[in-house]
Formats: C-alpha cells, structure tokens, sequence
C-alpha cells in the first residue's frame, strides 16, 4: 500500500524510504516512539500534503492521482480530538456525512447503526462538550466508520484515555476487522496494545526496522517479550535496563 | 461524483457553519457589538466634526452616521471573513480542516463550500445590523435591501477568500491580535468606510492611492451603491478582480503539493 515513502520538513528527514502493507481484515500495528514519524506518515496518506518520494495507493487507487475513491474507503480518527465540542453528537456526525456526500435518510440510519455500537445513542442529543474524554472517542471511532470504510487508520487514538475506555477501543475496532474485514493501520507506542494476531510494523526514526508478526519479532531479536524487542530495536535497551535496574 | 453529491456536502457545511455559528454565543454578541459601538459611539463624536458633502450615491446632504453605515456593514464581512478562515488555523491545531480535507470532494470545492458557508453567516449578520441600524434613521430604500444581496456575496467572499489566502500563506498567524494590528484595522482605515476619499485626497496623496487599490474601500463602496439602488461598476470589477485572485491564491496554498499543511506540519 505505501511504497519507498520519503518525506522532509527543511533539511530534517522525517521519513526515509518507508513500505508496508495493510491487508484487509487485519489489524496492522505502527508501533513507534514519539517523534519516529508515524503522524507524518499518517497525513501522508490522507493527502493532507504529498510525499517528496514514493507512492500511495489505496485499494490500487494512487493518492495523488485518485484521491476521490482512495478517501472515499478511508476512515480516519486523528492524533488530536477534532469534534465540535459546541454541536451535539449528532450534528457532528451528519457534518461528516455530508462530506461524504451522504444523503439525509441513509446518514441518520448510519449514525444511529454507530451510536448504538458504540452504545452512545441515548446521548446523541447531547454537546460533545458533555463528553467523556473516552465517549469523545467513541464518538470519533463512530464518526471515522459512518461511511463504511474498508481501511480504517487511527493515530495514537488511546492517547490520555483510562483503562477501560482504551480496553473498550481496542476490542471495539479488533472486532471490526474480524467480523467486517476492515484493514485497520493503528499507531501507537504503547506495546501492550499489541495483541497476539496483530501485523506489527516498528517505524523509528523515520525508517520501518522491522515488521511481521508478534513472533517473528521475537525470533528476529531474540528477546524474551515484545516490549524487550521494541527496546532492543529502536536502540532503546540500555534505557530499559536502567529503569529496571 | 454526481452533482447531487456536491450538494449535500455544500449543504452540510453551511450547516456546521451556521450552528457553530448560533452556539457560540460570545462571538454571535460580538460580531453584533463591534459594529453597533463604531455606530452609536464614534459616529455620534464625529457627527460634528465631519461634515459630509452630497456625493454619490447620496443625493442630500447625509449625517456622519449614515455615512459610514455601509463601512460598518463590510466590517462585518471583513471580520468574519478573517476569523472564519483563521479559525481554521488555530482552532485545536488544525483538527477542523483536516476533518474537511479528508473528504473525497475536490480540495478546491472543498475550499469554496467553506467560503460559502462562512459568507453566509456573515449576510445574515450584516442584514441584522441594518435591522437595528434602521432605529438610527439609516433607511435606504426597501429595494436597497434587495440590491444589497449580491454586492454583500461578493465582497463577503472575496474579504473571505483573503482571510483563506492568509491561513495557507502566513505561518506566525497564532492569534486574532496580530491579524487586527496587521490586516483588518490597515485595511479598515485605509479605506472609505470612515471617510470619503476626496477628503482622503487633500489630506495625503500616498494614502489616498492606497486607499484607491485597497480591495474593502471597493467592497464598501459596492455595497454603500447597492444600498441606494445604484450600481458601481468600477468597485463590481475590482472585487470580482480581486476575488478570482485570491480563490486562486488560496487553492494553490493549500494544495497537497506545497503550501500550508506541510510547512505548518514541519513546524509542529
């Protein structure tokens, strides 16, 4: 899906010759610290701006040359929160169907499939101000499938969220690619949300160092646990050993 | 796409707009105000200091309020035109227009949707002010009202266009301040909103060739014209000139390929 990807800011190269592949129905990982380039990567794709190098594709749709059908199959929930706290739950939705060109009727029927999922539809009524940092969210996640995408992008989507609104996230959108064949690209870096059947694909410093499965990691390095392997790839071990030390 | 297509998302834009627009009470109130004190403080100050002569489309001598009403009017369309696109910019980093430009539709339909959108609040609010204007004994002619419309979608999307053309091309732009000090209050008094421009004139010649090319004095002017049932067609041009060259301006700023969303990324 992206293909020999280089980008840079100035004269600081932010990523550098990154490829990999979301197949559909699977829960791919981008699994980077802070500042590897996994936001980059993510508005690259979403045609916010264009690559210096290399090609996107989506669904063999080129982003830069067929950006209509490319987004059209896309969903996306971004890094920062990007509701309207002062319109309802509701409004927020039918904004972004309209942006899709949904029709009145077939949008209202979508948002309350949604909000029943993510079992928010009694607050449809609601401000998003209102909200939960976790229901926010929920809402997001909602809001990103309204037009059922096949490949769902979520940046860092767990971030400052507690335990159980993660836990519900995450099973939430695992569930999806099992039961509706949704390609899932989810960046994090945190390795406990990596699961057992996840692709995962360590991006650092603006280069993919390693990708397969949680087993094939572990093999590679030789680690005990994929939070030793993450350590041992991104050059971060001597760190992980003094905090443990 | 088809066209029907196009219209829901034009539909469903105006109407984030216009909610967003009616729940944030604050900037309802004063968007109103602003023009309202220049009305009801400065206009009754100056009322005997500016004695105003006949000039078009005036046809008797006319009070200073009544003078600088259509000023105000494009106030409101500059100011919202600035804080439309702007907000953009600065609300949550970003988040709102990406959600926008993440879109299948064209970025450039995308773009005017957003124009549109913002110009029509900025009507609704204009016509307001000169609902309340009217308490003032400002009272064009009915069919003024009417002939009013087209000359306030005009200006409106052409001071909005500029406020996009400044989101996609100014990075330091953080707050509303430095686009007052640096934007709205050079372009407000360097027009004939306050002012005629002969006056302008036999006070300084720089001042008056820059109020001559500054795109509000020919927005005030379309409008003040409208207002009276008369046509300016010198001011038509140059806005709609001046339009088309920041449409231009502002699709090019915010393509993929350069501008704004990368730049401003790299800075994050």
């Amino acid at each position: 899906m992206v293909s020999g990807l280089s980008h840079a800011f100035g004269k600081r190269r932010v990523l550098d010759g990154v490829s990999l592949t979301v197949r559909p129905g699977s829960f791919t990982v981008l699994l980077g610290l802070n500042g590897a380039g996994k936001t980059t990567l993510f508005a690259l794709i979403t045609r916010l701006y264009h690559a210096r190098e290399g090609r996107i594709a989506v669904f063999g749709h080129d982003i830069k040359h067929e950006p209509a059908p490319a987004l059209a199959r896309m969903g996306v929930v971004f890094q920062q929160p990007t509701l309207d706290l002062d319109l309802t739950v509701e409004q927020n939705l039918r904004y972004h169907a309209a942006l899709h060109g949904m029709p009145r009727r077939l949008a209202r029927a979508r948002l309350l499939e949604e909000l029943t999922r993510i079992g928010l539809e009694g607050r449809r009524r609601d401000k998003v101000r209102q909200l939960s940092g976790g229901q926010r969210r929920r809402v997001e996640l909602a809001r990103a499938l309204l037009h059922h995408p096949s490949l769902l992008l979520l940046d860092e989507p767990t971030v400052g969220l507690d335990l159980a609104s993660r836990h519900f996230l995450l099973e939430h959108v695992r569930s999806l690619c099992r039961a509706q064949g949704i390609g899932v690209l989810w960046a994090t870096h945190l390795i406990d949300e990596v699961g057992e059947d996840a692709d995962i694909i360590v991006l650092h410093q603006g280069r993919v160092v390693a990708s397969g499965r949680p087993s094939a990691l572990l093999e590679r390095t030789g680690a005990p646990d994929l939070r030793r392997a993450f350590a041992l790839l991104t050059g971060m071990e001597n760190a992980e050993n003094r905090e443990e030390g | 796409m088809r066209g029907a297509a196009y219209a829901i998302c034009l539909s469903g834009v105006v109407e984030r707009e216009a909610l967003r627009w009616l729940n944030q009470r604050g900037r309802f109130v004063s968007a109103l105000v602003r023009p309202l004190v220049w009305l009801a403080i400065f206009a009754a100050g100056f009322h005997f200091v500016l004695g105003v002569s006949i000039i078009p489309p005036y046809e008797t001598y006319i009070p200073y309020e009544v003078y600088i009403a259509p000023g105000l009017v494009a106030m409101i369309l500059l100011f919202n035109g600035m804080q439309s696109s702007l907000s953009m910019v600065y609300d949550r980093e970003m988040g709102s227009m990406k959600t926008l430009l993440i879109s299948p539709f064209p970025r450039w339909f995308l773009l005017v949707a957003k124009l549109l959108a913002g110009v029509f609040v900025s009507m609704v609010q204009a016509y307001i002010f000169l609902a309340i204007a009217w308490f003032w004994d400002i009272t064009p002619p009915w069919a003024g009202y009417l002939a009013a419309l087209p000359a306030l979608l005009l200006s409106g999307l052409m001071l909005g266009a500029l406020g996009l053309v400044l989101s996609s091309f100014i990075r330091q732009l953080e707050n509303f301040a430095g686009v007052m000090n640096f934007v709205i209050f050079p372009m407000f008094f360097t027009s004939s909103a306050l002012y005629p421009l002969w006056r302008v004139r036999e006070a300084s010649l720089p001042v008056y060739w820059l109020s001559e090319i500054n795109p509000f004095t020919h927005a005030t002017e379309l409008i003040r014209f409208a207002l009276y049932e008369k046509f300016a067609p010198l001011s038509a041009l140059v806005v709609a000139g001046y339009l088309v060259l920041f449409v231009i301006l502002a699709v090019w700023g915010y393509d993929p390929g350069r501008g704004l969303m990368a730049r401003r990324a790299g800075g994050e």
